[in-house]
């Protein structure tokens, strides 16, 4: 197995085949640890995580503090909604000042794509991205990824469909890039207006048409419809949507009989998909939940462990 | 692997064989006897190996007492990674595995088993590991091979073979399940 040298984790644009490989092993090894009944290991005691959140987050940021938590690691929550950002200070002094109270790992949330980039470049400690703006939200990547593994075995191969708003969703895109570097067939589904310029030079089929989408999927990522985000109101009806490409027991009866059905949270019930297909034998949106855990204690871990012994490996 | 193995009893004159298959065998079987003599038989006994090579000894301890007893014990596998305290201190990161311990080790007797017993460390650390998992009984250790040296005051209960060694020395434990082979060697270490 190959080693993990970066300090940062990005998006998954940046990472080897064998780097993604790494997570998700080290992923599976973690997750035994939150169904003991002690939940926690040493193994970043003693470390502090700051949660720097510029954006409202609610389930990403409580994953990753359960994650840090159950490695004993201290966490800080900061939202920037209430901080000095408010009093105008600059986002590479915010990341300076974190450093300066000796924290060891942020894991940043923002709205501008390659926010968390410029400051992985300004500080020596760890960053991991938490969702910034279209651009990656490589740990809800690496968790849809891991429970597609856990469910079907392997990712080599496999015919997966992202549907949804695919323009706005940070979500697809880190999944196509980790979906096809491990060797799956990636279509996007969304009205047109919905898919962004140039995304099939990232690997992604595309089609406006649901069944198709559908049809020999062995799985299916439901994507959020964001509508606090469509400022243009690019889509009007959410009923409209809903009916033409709401996931629906109906229009899974065509699908593979064992299609497995992923929604990254919160789900808007009868928007994306209705509530009976949700809460189907064939839905996997808790255990994604659960998994997130397991993948964002690996990810804390493997970051820590890279920057811990660099000056050794530097001798 | 055993190719290499092999080339290099027959080039290097620092390589030194300890023990054999037969020999571990045999030490692995009388291991098996003292474990079932202290404990009394396999009531509430537990085995538990520490990956890698204590986890295909600790099976290898399960056969034979389970040849001898006609019972079967529960064995699990523990994985030491996150309780290390060096885990800054060494260059080659590790790869964090699973632990699995499907039964409960409350009020058990639960024999650790490892290949070699050095400074101790691994052992302080799989102690942690296990009393996060429950509080059992008793904890005993068995180890193949005990090389003195000793950092912690940790001793072994069951010892496959004691070898004086200096620290410029390494054991090598080779096992049919990662190695293809059963044999020790005491090794030179490159100057």
């Amino acid at each position: 197995m190959s080693a993990w040298n970066k300090k940062d984790l990005l998006g998954l644009e940046y990472l080897s085949k064998e780097e993604i490989e790494l997570v998700l092993d080290t992923a599976a090894s973690f997750k035994e640890v939150s169904t003991r009944s002690i939940k926690k290991v040493p193994a970043l005691r003693g470390a502090t995580v700051v949660n720097l959140f510029y954006e409202p987050s609610t389930r990403t940021r409580v994953s990753f503090e359960v994650a840090a938590k159950r490695l004993s690691a201290d966490v800080i929550n900061i939202a920037a909604q209430e901080s000095s950002v408010r009093k105008g200070e600059t986002l590479i002094d915010t990341g300076r000042n974190i450093q300066a109270l000796k924290a060891d790992i942020i894991v940043i949330r923002h709205s501008s794509s390659g926010a968390p980039n410029i400051l992985a470049r300004s500080v020596d400690i760890s960053v991991i991205n938490a969702g910034d703006g279209w651009h990656e939200h490589p740990t809800q990547a690496l968790l849809d990824m891991f429970t597609l593994k856990e469910k079907l075995g392997r990712l080599q191969g496999l015919n997966i469909s992202i549907v949804g708003d695919i323009a706005h969703s940070r979500v697809a895109r880190s999944n196509i890039w980790g979906l096809t570097k491990l060797g799956a067939k990636v279509i996007v589904c969304a009205p047109k207006m919905l898919i962004p310029v140039g995304i099939e030079e990232m690997g992604a089929k595309i089609t406006c048409d649901i069944d198709a989408a559908l049809k020999n999927a062995d799985a299916v990522n439901v994507l959020r419809m964001q509508f606090e985000r469509d400022e243009k109101k690019a889509f009007p009806a959410q009923l409209e949507y809903f009916k033409s490409y709401g996931i629906t027991k109906d229009r899974l009866k065509k699908a593979k009989k064992d299609i497995v059905v992923m929604h990254p949270g919160p789900i808007n019930r009868g928007v994306e998909m209705s509530s009976e297909v949700a809460d189907s034998p064939n839905s996997v949106i808790l255990e994604q939940v659960t998994n997130g855990i397991a993948v964002r204690m690996a990810v804390l871990f493997l970051v820590s462990q890279a920057r811990g012994a660099q000056p050794l490996l530097q001798e | 692997m055993r190719a290499r193995v092999g080339f290099f009893i027959a080039m290097a004159k620092d390589k030194v064989l300890i023990l054999d298959k037969e020999g571990m065998a045999r030490a692995i079987m009388r291991i098996a006897h003292e474990i079932l003599e202290k404990n009394k038989g396999t009531e509430g006994l537990c085995l538990v190996g520490i990956r890698n090579r204590g986890a295909y000894l600790a099976g290898r301890l399960g056969k034979c007492i389970e040849t001898i007893e006609q019972k079967s014990i529960p064995v699990g596998i523990l994985d030491i990674t996150l309780y290390r305290d060096d885990l800054t201190l060494i260059s080659a990161k590790p790869v964090v595995h699973k632990t699995e311990i499907d039964f409960d080790i409350n009020d058990k007797n639960i024999v650790l088993v490892d290949d070699v017993l050095y400074t101790g460390r691994t052992i302080r650390a799989a102690l942690d590991a296990l009393i996060d998992l429950g509080r059992p009984r008793s904890i005993q250790l068995a180890v193949l091979i005990d090389r003195g040296h000793r950092e912690l005051p940790i001793r072994a209960d069951y010892v496959g073979k004691n070898i004086p060694t200096s620290n410029n020395e390494m054991v090598d434990v080779h096992l049919e399940e990662a190695d293809g082979s059963d044999e020790v060697l005491v090794v030179e270490k490159n100057p």
